[in-house]
């Protein structure tokens, strides 16, 4: 494997990682904020704030770490990406902002307020649609590039079939894994009664999930006939198997059994359509202006990252899975018998 | 002024820096004094101590949320706003950047576990030791992030060839000659104004007229690490202005209205200047500046003539160092004054005077951080790379900055108030009697 292949690898493997843990934190937000509007707060939100207490920082990271390693084998990108997403990107982080300093106004400071609830809720549906519109700009088609000067055409992305199916996407999805986290956990935690609304939330998200996967292919199609042949024609196993995962997941929380089963059934859907995506992306990473193979950072640097890249591997993984073990895993934790 | 994409870029990185500092300087020092607090409670078995560690530790849990998310915005501002910047020091600086996250990421982690584990462990030293990898991580993003912007300042490791960066060499990019100093100055006065700040609570809260145990003992801990920290502040300063007359001159010059290259130059405190550049109503000290460059008064200091006009930075800065510097005068003064104080039986350390001028010495350390770092970047003007890029070369060709200036300043306002109202109103609620009595029943 050379050494951009493997560096984009490794980044759309935390852009995976992102998309799972901060699904769950995004749809966690707006499942509080339901429970507390329709007064079954008591039932559903101690669970979702003693998971993610403990965890909405380490989210947050898998994020940083994407756009900053992608600038970094990728330089070119930021460039690019750069001056298009000036609009939606400052918009994604100040909801980002808002989100993550309320969520600990209203968790650490006064406990329960509506109004921090809402703003937190609210915007866990919001970054999603907002961060998509990077992958969308991704399949070309929505800048003009003259000599020196970008220019993002928002118009075009505004009415774009294609771009709003991804919005759609990304919010059902974020709703169903998320869903399908907590019914596991509150299975975990012995709560019946916050698994049965959970399992409820995650059995009326499934079909819109699969629909609204559909619809993109269908935009695709439109939109980059190029990418869609290949990923039709070379990846189109890697999608089947994605369906494949959808519907075990589906099934199993269905008739009450193997939570933890479904929900890695539900990572391994959204693993392979994720991956199946990005593989047949390639080689464009921004259509038709950065290609893999030219616009990687030279070849010090990249070795540089890598061997950095493995070293902070081997710091994190001891670290994440004693956090897991500690808040995840632990039994008495989960049913708050441990403060 | 024209407000034009750079102008604006300009004034929205500066807002959010100027934010994220605040919160960034608290996020590095306040570990430490928490990892103390908490040592100290467990080895003396003092519930007073272990009850500080715990509500600093809760108070800052929310200034740590403010601190990440506008620190996510400058990493997300830094290609949004500056992005052929970006795109030549990606290939050069891309390291220490991925090294920060590695950093913020272990933080993350650990800070998570403190924070929920508090009664969790039998042995209570292993709670303790979370404190470590937290200090560790808080520090290193410091270190880290402080590399990149010493390369901004003296860029090395790379050739600048048709625009583009070849012959990188990412190790000699990161250990620039600006790292060291950076660094230290950096670190030192996190931890100085993280401890000047918990002081000015403790202050505060004793002239409000608590003046318990609890109480005294913060003002005590918080003010022998105020001293201590600005000590390596005032060491950590020295060592920068040498670091700059040798390799930075202009910033020098600029701060100190140094025209002409001479020996035996003077310092110049406060005053102000003319439209000739003539300086008037100044404190002058005669060849101290040639002192503070070289340690000897017949140290040649370079002046602001020697570079073409253009390459100049604004004359303004010289008021920002000043400000810095007396500040950091004043808050050593202020903790040894204090210590004295205790020590010596025959004074009273609680008297009303002192305690406002710690009340005082916690703002205006996070006031000098501000300072300090507008003159280290106004003092690189015009340059974005010093030598390499200037400014107006890297800023973004985006239309829209203005607006998404509008909205990051109603942000910052927002998250600035609710941040304060939020913190009060978690302490008032509690009172650290009421606490110590339900979690340590028999002192």
């Amino acid at each position: 494997m050379n050494l951009e292949l493997l560096g984009i690898t490794v980044l759309w493997t935390f852009l995976y990682g992102y998309l799972i843990v901060a699904s769950i934190d995004f749809g966690a937000g707006f499942f509080a904020y339901y429970g507390k509007i329709t007064k079954k707060d008591h039932l559903i939100n101690d669970l979702i704030s003693r998971y993610l207490s403990p965890v909405w920082e380490v989210t947050n990271v898998f994020f940083v770490f994407f756009f900053v390693g992608i600038v970094g084998f990728f330089p070119s990108t930021a460039y690019y990406f750069g001056t298009a997403l000036l609009i939606p990107g400052s918009i994604a982080i100040i909801l980002l902002a808002i989100r993550g300093s309320f969520y600990a106004f209203n968790n650490y400071g006064s406990k329960n307020n509506i109004v921090y609830l809402f703003l937190y809720g609210a915007t866990g549906l919001l970054i999603p649609a907002s961060l998509s519109t990077a992958l969308t700009i991704s399949e070309g088609g929505f800048l003009n590039v003259e000599g020196n000067k970008v220019t993002f055409l928002a118009k075009e992305l505004f009415t774009s079939p294609y771009s709003w199916s991804v919005v759609a996407l990304s919010i059902v999805s974020v709703l169903f894994i998320s869903a399908a986290f907590l019914t596991y956990y509150a299975d975990r935690a012995n709560d019946r009664g916050a698994r049965a609304i959970l399992r409820k939330f995650a059995l009326l998200w499934s079909p819109p999930t699969i629909l609204a996967s559909l619809l993109v292919f269908v935009s695709l199609r439109e939109h980059n006939p190029e990418h869609f042949q290949k990923a039709v024609s070379e990846y189109w196993w890697m999608f089947a198997m994605s369906l494949v995962c959808f519907m075990m997941a589906s099934y199993l929380i269905y008739i009450r059994k193997h939570f933890g089963t479904a929900f890695i059934m539900v990572m391994l859907q959204f693993f392979f359509a994720f991956f199946g995506y990005g593989a047949s992306h390639l080689p464009y990473i921004l259509y038709p202006h950065v290609i893999l193979h030219e616009s990687v950072t030279n070849e010090t640097m990249a070795m540089a990252l890598v061997i950095v890249f493995i070293l902070g591997l081997l710091l994190l993984i001891p670290s994440l899975y004693l956090l897991m073990k500690l808040f995840l895993f632990d039994a008495d934790y989960i049913k708050g018998k441990k403060q | 002024m024209e407000l034009d994409s750079v102008m604006l870029s300009r004034m929205l990185t500066s807002m959010t820096l100027a934010f994220h500092i605040i919160f960034a300087t608290i996020g590095v020092g306040v570990p430490i004094m928490i990892s103390i607090a908490e040592f100290i409670g467990i080895k003396r078995n003092d519930p007073y101590y272990l009850l500080l560690a715990r509500r600093w530790a809760r108070g800052f849990t929310i200034t740590v949320a403010v601190g990440v998310v506008t620190g996510t915005a400058i990493g997300l501002q830094l290609s949004l706003l500056w992005p052929s910047f970006m795109e030549v020091a990606g290939q050069v600086i891309a390291l220490p950047l991925f090294m920060e996250t590695f950093a913020f990421f272990f933080e993350a982690i650990f800070l998570g576990i403190y924070l929920y584990t508090w009664d969790r462990f039998k042995n209570r030293m292993t709670h303790w030791v979370l404190t470590i990898p937290v200090m560790i991580g808080s520090s290193a993003s410091a270190l880290f992030i402080t590399t990149v912007n010493s390369f901004m300042n003296t860029p090395q490791g790379f050739e600048l060839k048709s625009g583009k960066a070849v012959n990188i060499d990412p190790i000699a990019a990161m250990f620039n000659p600006a790292t060291p100093s950076k660094v230290f100055h950096v670190l030192t006065t996190s931890y100085m104004t993280a401890a000047a700040v918990l002081a000015a609570i403790a202050a505060f809260a004793i002239m409000k007229g608590k003046r318990s145990q609890y109480e005294r003992k913060a003002l005590r801990l918080t003010m022998i690490c105020t001293f201590i920290f600005s000590i390596l502040t005032a060491v950590a300063g020295d060592i920068s202005a040498k670091f700059l007359a040798e390799k930075q001159p202009e910033k020098l010059a600029a701060a100190e209205w140094h025209f002409e290259t001479e020996k035996n130059a003077d310092l110049i405190l406060f005053g102000t200047l003319d439209e000739n550049n003539e300086i008037k109503n100044e404190i002058r000290l005669p060849g101290f500046l040639s002192f503070l460059a070289g340690s000897s008064f017949d140290t040649k200091v370079i002046g602001l003539n020697e570079f073409p006009e253009d390459e100049r930075p604004p004359l303004w800065i010289h008021y920002m160092f000043d400000l810095m510097v007396s500040i950091g005068f004043f808050v050593l003064a202020v903790s040894g004054i204090y210590i004295l104080m205790d020590k010596i039986k025959r004074f009273n350390e609680l008297n009303k005077p002192l305690l406002w001028m710690i009340t005082a010495s916690g703002p205006l350390a996070m006031l000098a951080i501000e300072f300090g770092w507008i003159y280290a970047e106004v003092g690189r003007q015009p340059w974005i790379l010093r030598g390499y890029m200037k400014v107006s070369e890297a800023a973004t060709t985006g239309d829209g900055v203005g607006l998404t200036f509008i909205l990051f300043a109603l942000l910052y306002l927002v998250l600035g108030v609710l941040c304060v109202i939020v913190l009060i109103r978690m302490f008032k609620n509690t009172p650290a009697e009421a606490e110590l009595e339900k979690r340590f029943p028999n002192p």
